[in-house]
């Protein structure tokens, strides 16, 4: 008896194998937008051994943590690497899944039936900016200090319960060794426990329902006679190997800034955060790292302090929506059509503003608000302009949407 | 689908690809194992101590430091060394043939370099405690009247004489382990640095 | 095409900032240190400098000695006889036998730790720091910084470069701007002795915030390599398995 029959008398081995893998039809015309799902599998894979083995080394105390990094960094072997595959690593994650949801943005992936799979994603991808928050106040740095005491210090903006709330998510009046103590616990057992149970279940509910792809055509209505989708193929070996494909040029792009810019200028590495966390000298600019100031920079756009309970509260309002809305758009999107190829000029446009203002949004949000570094408005000014558009490509989708001029969707794919 | 699959090219693809993938996953992983080699800060905490003998008198024992163990220099009397002499048959390995619990130069009769000078790890052979001195001689020791002074770990009652040398018929296998150690100078000795490596 | 260039796209904006994206409220005009790694003849003169004139106030607590000497070819004995000061021992950390409250208490404020100020700060800062001293009777050093104004250390390597003053004029806007430097009185050094001196200390300063950075590049360069060989395979496997769908 081989060792395989001998494990499926005991374990669904090879039905899970079939089932998910050798024998699971996936439309045959993925593109390169279809990569960034497994790509950021890999990732998280990654995140969690790099940091695995940093966890050997660190030390979660106000005292020890900064030197406890240089440690890493100088005497142990290979610690550099380790070190730098994390903090690219998490960059990258953000990457891939920004380009993952503006996937599903564009072929109508969070459209019925997979409402749910869009829903667990969202949930994700805040289980993912709480992890990288927590993540960041680690190295315990003058950026990871004033950063996560700023932003602490937030939701001590909702009116009653705001103060007691954040001392009880400090552990304490400020910042310090019982913050950084309880940060470490969530990032690294909390959190990933939390998103690992999350992308599994988004799993097993994409393979309930199939995968959409870009011509957002269903492709179960067409079978052969042997009940398999006419424009499916097996994962199994085809986008096994396609992704391996698509593992290669991400590893090598990722690889190549871990070995050659691991900073990227201070994109993926503040300099700020050298210097180790000084509770008397505020660094002139506090900016979270660039996956979180878009929303950053809606925080600060809203600066209208005649508005009931000022500007700060909402301002927290404005950025807890700014995230709420993505969770609303299954519903919101009412076109006839599910992919872009067969959408109308409106929402062509919309897609195309908001994705440009999504960047420009992230970008003013690593910058001082009051200077000028786009043309002739202030920062502010177009931090305003673009959490307008923003919230309107969520709230205005309902119409847009219905009155978009689509063509026809296709019966069969390509 | 009207080709033919030429399933040698596609064999020969996927054998050479997967080679190179595990080599390539391979070469990932191993920074990662190695990682968890002794840093060096463990290597540096690991480094030789210098101790200094000029204030040891005859018959008195200097407790240091080395690689988180301690490390024992007594300086043995003219009578503890010929008291030792006469112990051979008691012994489980009176000429310290087993040679990983000494280096080359400390293989002798008093397993030191000078022999009023012992110095030895002070860990139990068996399973890793502290012997306790045990220099009283005879009854009053608790260890017989014929008891001449060594050392009695209370952990599981093995027994070591003045050279760290095991009795027989004791929980212990091997004689206490002898450190590579050197002299610097007459009263100065490394320990750590053992004697070729200090001249070569 | 299109789809690459998408996928690019954050990726290009990211990179599309000005390189001076530092929260140093630096508008100033930082001079460049031109650094250079493998020079490692530079690397000791800087090392020599810093053990000497830095390491008595500074401390370089994430470094050790022996690591240094091995990255930069320094020999054990030129090592333990002439740049360990604090220690006996060639395995332990840089550090300095000057408690912060004696510090404090003669300084004002504690000498910061050095290890990590070529990335905090920027190479091009260190070097342009250490040659902006200049002469200032009303500070309590006597000594200012065109920099880092009111700093509380000394020109410590006035002996090098002499005495200068730092001449300033109001511009339109009413900003002191620095016009230029006048020598008082010469140091050992020519201005450009001097310069090349810093600049090997910037230079050790960058090696002594990233030791790593040596071996990063090489290991890099096969790194890439070898991945462009495995895309390549990947991509021969995946369209030979491909030519089956239609």
């Amino acid at each position: 008896m081989s060792l395989i029959n001998w494990i499926d008398d005991r374990f669904p081995l090879s039905k899970v194998w079939n089932e998910h893998m050798a024998q699971y039809y996936v439309p045959k015309n993925f593109n390169v937008w279809y990569y960034f799902g497994a790509l950021s599998l890999v990732v998280l894979v990654l995140q969690i051994v790099t940091g695995i083995i940093l966890t050997m080394h660190y030390k979660p105390d106000v005292d020890l943590a900064f030197a406890s990094v240089e440690y890493i960094m100088r005497d142990v072997p290979a610690g550099w690497f380790v070190r730098y595959l994390h903090g690219v690593g998490a960059s990258m994650f953000f990457l891939v899944v920004y380009l993952h949801m503006f996937r599903a943005m564009l072929y109508g992936s969070h459209r019925k039936p997979r409402e749910l799979i869009w829903l667990l994603g969202m949930v994700i991808y805040v289980a993912l900016m709480a992890e990288a928050f927590f993540g960041y106040l680690l190295p315990w740095g003058n950026m990871s200090y004033w950063g996560a005491q700023v932003i602490i210090s937030l939701f001590g903006a909702i009116p009653l319960i705001g103060e007691p709330l954040a001392e009880w998510i400090r552990g304490d009046f400020v910042v310090s060794d019982a913050t950084l103590n309880r940060f470490f616990a969530f990032h690294v057992i909390l959190l990933p426990l939390l998103l690992a149970l999350l992308v599994y279940l988004k799993i097993v509910a994409l393979h309930k329902v199939g995968s959409n792809n870009p011509d957002g055509v269903e492709i179960k209505k067409n079978k052969d006679k042997d009940g398999n989708p006419v424009d499916g193929i097996p994962f199994h070996p085809y986008y096994t190997v396609k992704d391996t494909f698509g593992v290669a040029v991400f590893m090598t792009i990722f690889l190549g800034i871990v070995f050659f810019v691991p900073e990227l200028g201070g994109w993926f590495l503040e300099k700020d955060n050298f210097a180790p966390a000084d509770i008397l000298q505020t660094p002139p600019d506090i900016v979270p790292l660039w996956y979180l100031t878009p929303y950053y920079s809606i925080l600060r756009a809203v600066t209208f302090e005649w508005l009931p309970g000022g500007a700060k509260l909402w301002g927290v309002i404005a950025m807890g929506g700014a995230i709420v809305m993505f969770f609303f758009l299954p519903w919101l999107d009412r076109a006839k059509v599910r992919s872009i190829r067969y959408r109308g000029w409106m929402y062509k446009t919309a897609l195309t503003v908001f994705a440009v203002t999504f960047v420009m949004l992230g970008y003013l949000g690593t910058k001082n608000p009051g200077h000028i570094d786009l043309f002739l408005f202030k920062n502010v000014i177009w931090a305003q302009i673009g959490m307008v558009v923003y919230f309107a490509f969520f709230l205005l989708m309902p119409i847009y949407t219905r009155l978009d001029p689509t063509k026809a969707e296709p019966d069969r794919v390509g | 689908m009207t080709e033919e699959v030429n399933s040698g090219r596609r064999r020969l693809l996927t054998t050479v690809t997967t080679g190179v993938g595990l080599a390539g996953a391979v070469a990932l992983a191993v920074p990662l194992v190695a990682s968890m080699k002794p840093s060096a800060r463990a290597l540096a905490a690991g480094a030789p101590v210098e101790v200094e003998i000029d204030d040891l008198a005859p018959g008195q024992m200097k407790v240091v430091e080395w690689r988180g163990k301690p490390v024992w220099i007594l300086r043995r009397t003219e009578e503890m060394l010929a008291e030792m002499a006469s112990l051979t048959g008691e012994l489980s390995d009176p000429d310290s043939q087993v040679v990983e619990q000494q280096p080359a130069y400390a293989q002798n009769e008093h397993r030191s370099i000078r022999p009023d000078v012992l110095v030895v790890l002070g860990v139990c052979t068996h399973l890793g405690c502290a012997p306790s001195k045990a220099f009283e001689k005879g009854g009053a020791s608790g260890l017989g009247s014929d008891w001449v002074g060594g050392f009695f770990c209370p952990c599981h009652g093995s027994k070591f004489d003045l050279s760290g040398r095991v009795y027989k018929n004791v929980p212990a296998p091997t004689n206490l382990v002898i450190p590579p150690h050197s002299y610097v100078s007459e009263n100065r000795i490394v320990i750590g640095v053992g004697e070729t490596e200090a001249t070569a | 095409m299109k789809s690459i260039m998408t996928r690019l796209l954050p990726v290009l904006c990211m990179l599309w900032t000005p390189a001076g994206l530092t929260a140093g409220g630096g508008n100033e005009h930082l001079d460049s240190a031109y650094i250079n790694l493998s020079d490692k003849v530079s690397l000791r003169n800087g090392a020599h400098t810093f053990v000497n004139y830095c390491l008595s106030c500074h401390e370089a607590s994430f470094m050790r000695y022996e690591r240094m000497a091995q990255d930069l070819g320094i020999d054990k004995d030129t090592l333990e006889q002439s740049m360990m000061f604090a220690t006996e021992k060639p395995g332990e950390l840089m550090t300095v036998n000057m408690s912060d409250q004696n510090a404090k208490s003669w300084f004002g404020v504690v000498p910061p730790d050095l290890s990590l100020t070529a990335r905090s700060r920027g190479p091009d800062w260190i070097y342009t720091y250490l040659r902006g001293f200049y002469r200032d009777e009303s500070a309590s050093t006597g000594w200012n910084n065109t920099l880092y104004p009111n700093v509380a250390m000394p020109h410590v390597l006035y002996e090098w470069e002499g005495m200068k003053k730092a001449n300033y004029q109001t511009s339109a806007n009413d900003a002191k701007v620095l016009a230029g430097f006048e020598q008082l009185s010469p140091g050992a050094m020519s201005t450009q002795e001097y310069d090349s001196a810093i600049r090997d200390l910037t230079n050790f300063m960058v090696y002594l915030a990233e030791p790593a950075k040596l071996v990063r590049y090489r290991i890099g360069f096969w790194v890439m390599v070898f991945m462009l060989v495995f895309v390549g395979l990947s991509y021969l496997l995946k369209k030979e398995y491909w030519r089956d769908v239609h």
